[in-house]
């Protein structure tokens, strides 16, 4: 279920009318929480956090990746660069309010060593609408696997293998290019 | 001195995360101070250099004084 409705429409209408002076620069404060991570975290909890953050919303779109079980994988590390890693993510944060109408925008990404099955990344995007906070969500997620600074690696029987984005990775970014 | 940092697998390569190399530096001489093969690597379209925390646009341009910090990213992958 999301809060649309008709009366919710005309109401955002005049909200979002009155809000446009507000630097964006002090949007970007208010509305975003970007994390690197580098312990586990409880999806759950993040959700319900940003939920009441953002009370306003009509609604709230997520994605949580998740290390694949299975395929004989056993351990999965990431890796970042300080200097560029949580600024190109804060960068991202900004480009994604800049594209939709969104109320608030999550972006949490692990680092270090994990195990199948648990949360690698979680996206979410509140909005008015539904339209603005799947379309966010999908846009960061995108651009979260193939053009972030970080660098994945997989543990099987066999040893370590360094993982690059698939085609299909770079095939889901180019989406976002055509409108540039 | 100046501290190269080798990212991903690009470390695998180097057999070491971080290395310590006399300033000055240019590209010639990056590449100078790389094994073969990951000079080979490290001259290809898909190695970036940052220096310093900033990526470069252009590689060959690279002129970096002590105490730089030289980090050479190969393709990045996440989520």
């Amino acid at each position: 279920m999301t809060g649309e409705s008709a009366g919710a429409d005309m109401i955002g209408g005049s909200a979002e009318a009155d809000m446009a002076g507000e630097s964006a620069a002090a949007d970007l404060q208010a509305s975003a929480d970007i994390r690197l991570l580098d312990g586990a975290f409880c999806v759950g909890e993040a959700l319900d956090g940003f939920a009441v953050t953002h009370p306003q919303a009509g609604g709230i779109a997520s994605f949580t990746g998740k290390v694949r079980p299975g395929e004989g994988l056993e351990a999965l590390e990431l890796s970042h660069y300080g200097p560029l890693t949580l600024p190109g993510m804060e960068a991202l944060a900004a480009d994604t309010l800049a594209r939709w109408t969104l109320d608030g925008l999550l972006i949490w990404h692990r680092t270090g060593l994990m195990r199948p099955g648990e949360p690698i990344v979680l996206v979410a995007a509140a909005a008015r609408h539904r339209r603005d906070a799947f379309l966010a969500a999908d846009f960061a997620m995108d651009h979260l696997k193939s053009d972030a600074w970080f660098w994945k690696r997989e543990q099987r029987a066999d040893g370590w293998h360094w993982i690059e984005p698939r085609e299909q990775d770079h095939a889901d970014l180019a989406r976002w290019r055509t409108g540039d | 001195m100046i501290t190269l940092l080798f990212l991903g697998r690009l470390a695998d390569l180097a057999g070491t995360a971080e290395r310590q190399v006399p300033a000055p530096l240019d590209w010639p001489g990056l590449l100078a101070m790389l094994d073969p093969a990951l000079a080979a690597e490290a001259a290809g379209d898909r190695v970036r250099l940052a220096v310093n925390g900033a990526v470069l646009a252009d590689k060959s341009t690279l002129q970096v004084a002590d105490g730089a910090e030289i980090a050479l990213l190969p393709p990045v992958s996440g989520g």
